[in-house]
């Protein structure tokens, strides 16, 4: 059994796709059962760790700006740890993960234990 | 009440008040010396109550008579002297320990929670705990702990000395925890007092009285730390309200015969709503501070368990409630229940997907919840889970209601 990072990221600047309260509140429960699925196939390899949205950006001259965000749109709403097989059960796994939902990605990266 | 009740009654409060008071003070490397004591003096009473009659404060007689024993084993004792000195000198301000036996009531809660920290010591093992627990904080004897455990006596006697033995090993101290400590502790406290509960809730032990008097006492020492300000936290309130409406549901769960109800067969009138009021009242308790223990998920999911009609917010609030426990602690019984409640909120469809990806395959809960799901989607499939599940169970009970759930399926 591997681990692997999966990381989400969607477009939390643009206002007009973003979602309206009613359906942040909809969207929040797929989190929630996402992660409640996740846990009952005991598949989280970590605590969940919940991540603060404002964040902080050091460019290469090493200037530090407020907000995660820089040239892209797009910007990390989480990540968790999930213990999967391969990439590809890893991969299985990030298909139901709710932000695919609401635009956005996850990227997968395997733990490396030399 | 007659005499013949109330020497085991009054054994059953007084003893462990006394223990944990002379523990205190001797320490626990002479905690049989307090345990002798106090045998002793209820074997004075038995005798002295017999010929002379019941006194008018038989627990006022019993404190004066354990201090006078004491007194009387210091006196005759030189043991004490090289050995217990050093230890009164530890736990009591007093100087003059031979004269202060101190058994008023703010000094025996004060022992008594002392006495609860060190039993719920993790050195020893989680049985040995509730073994202990049992023996030194609710008074039971060794024919009782066998009762409960459907265990020998010898091996219930191996069990609780040689956790004394540790206890002493590892020069664990019967004192005031201070806050630190609490913090640190209370959660394997909390832990030990909730397994002596479930112990008596889903022992598989005939004997119903005794069963409830483990609960009881669980809900005893629970009500215990709630008085003491230092251990009245939000997690302890959780705890006592789980119980609560745990035990509200006590009288519903066995039919006459031992058979288990399952709760959507319960007879609802059956429910004590005086323990649902007092759960409710510990659970708003409990929701201050910042922290959410795994006891107040439990006694959430448990509240809602208490409406026994089903809504669509009721499912929804449980499911959530199973979600935030999985996701605190893995454990099968949860990752099972958790898919009966999704199937509740999202529909079998879905909870069947969900549930084979559990693959708890030696657990007959597994195959009995697919034979649930698959009623009435594919009674086939049902019929063959249901089957796996009866090859797993363990108990006649368990074998009981699978073989129903199989007899309805062959009718629809």
């Amino acid at each position: 059994m591997n681990e692997f990072l999966l990381i989400f990221r969607r477009d939390f600047t643009t206002k007009e796709i973003q979602p309206s309260p009613e359906e942040m509140q909809q969207h929040f429960q797929q989190w929630q059962n996402w992660f409640g699925s996740l846990a009952a196939q005991d598949k989280l390899a970590r605590p969940l760790q919940r991540w603060d949205g404002q964040g902080k950006i050091v460019t290469n001259n090493k200037n530090v700006t407020n907000g995660p965000y820089v040239e892209i749109k797009e910007s990390i709403g989480g990540m968790i740890i999930v213990k999967a097989k391969d990439y590809d059960e890893a991969a299985e796994i990030a298909q139901n993960c709710p932000i695919l939902n609401l635009g956005g990605n996850v990227e997968i990266r395997m733990a490396v234990n030399s | 009440m007659m005499e013949k009740e109330l020497i085991p009654n009054l054994f059953r409060t007084e003893y462990q008040k006394i223990v944990s008071v002379l523990s205190n003070l001797f320490g626990i490397h002479h905690i049989e010396i307090a345990e002798d004591i106090v045998s002793d003096t209820f074997l004075a009473a038995a005798e002295t109550w017999a010929i002379k009659g019941i006194p008018d404060n038989p627990t006022a007689w019993l404190y004066t008579v354990a201090k006078n024993k004491t007194k009387n084993y210091f006196k005759r004792n030189d043991v004490f002297e090289k050995k217990i000195v050093t230890e009164i000198k530890y736990n009591t301000p007093l100087n003059n320990p031979e004269t202060e036996i101190d058994l008023s009531e703010q000094n025996i809660a004060d022992s008594q929670l002392a006495m609860i920290f060190t039993v719920c010591n993790p050195c020893n093992s989680n049985e040995a705990q509730i073994a202990l627990a049992l023996n030194l904080l609710c008074g039971f004897g060794i024919n009782e702990i066998s009762d409960a455990f459907l265990s020998n006596k010898e091996i219930i006697y191996k069990r609780i000395n040689r956790a004394k033995e540790k206890l002493k090993e590892e020069n664990i101290k019967i004192q005031h925890p201070n806050s630190a400590e609490i913090n640190d502790r209370i959660e394997t406290v909390l832990k030990t007092i909730y397994l002596l509960y479930s112990e008596g809730y889903y022992s598989t032990s005939q004997n119903t009285t005794l069963r409830k008097d483990l609960c009881a006492e669980a809900m005893r020492l629970t009500y215990l730390l709630i008085q003491n300000e230092s251990t009245n936290l939000p997690a302890t309130n959780a705890l006592m309200a789980l119980m609560c409406f745990h035990s509200s549901r006590f009288e519903a769960r066995t039919s006459e015969n031992g058979e288990i109800i399952l709760y959507q067969d319960q007879d609802e009138l059956l429910w004590n709503h005086e323990l649902i009021d007092k759960g409710t009242y510990f659970l708003s308790k409990s929701s201050t501070g910042n922290t959410l223990s795994k006891y107040h998920l439990e006694a959430g999911i448990a509240y809602w368990h208490t409406q026994k009609k089903d809504s669509p917010e009721k499912w929804q609030h449980i499911l959530e409630l199973y979600n935030n426990l999985i996701i605190l602690e893995y454990s099968p019984i949860v990752a099972l229940n958790r898919t009966f409640a999704l199937s509740k909120v999202n529909g079998k469809k879905e909870a069947i997907i969900e549930a084979e990806k559990l693959n708890l395959t030696d657990n007959h809960f597994y195959y009995s919840l697919l034979g649930n799901l698959y009623t009435d989607v594919d009674n086939k499939k049902a019929h063959q889970h249901f089957e796996t599940a009866l090859g797993l169970a363990k108990t006649t009970a368990e074998k009981n209601i699978i073989s129903k759930n199989i007899l309805q399926l062959s009718f629809f």
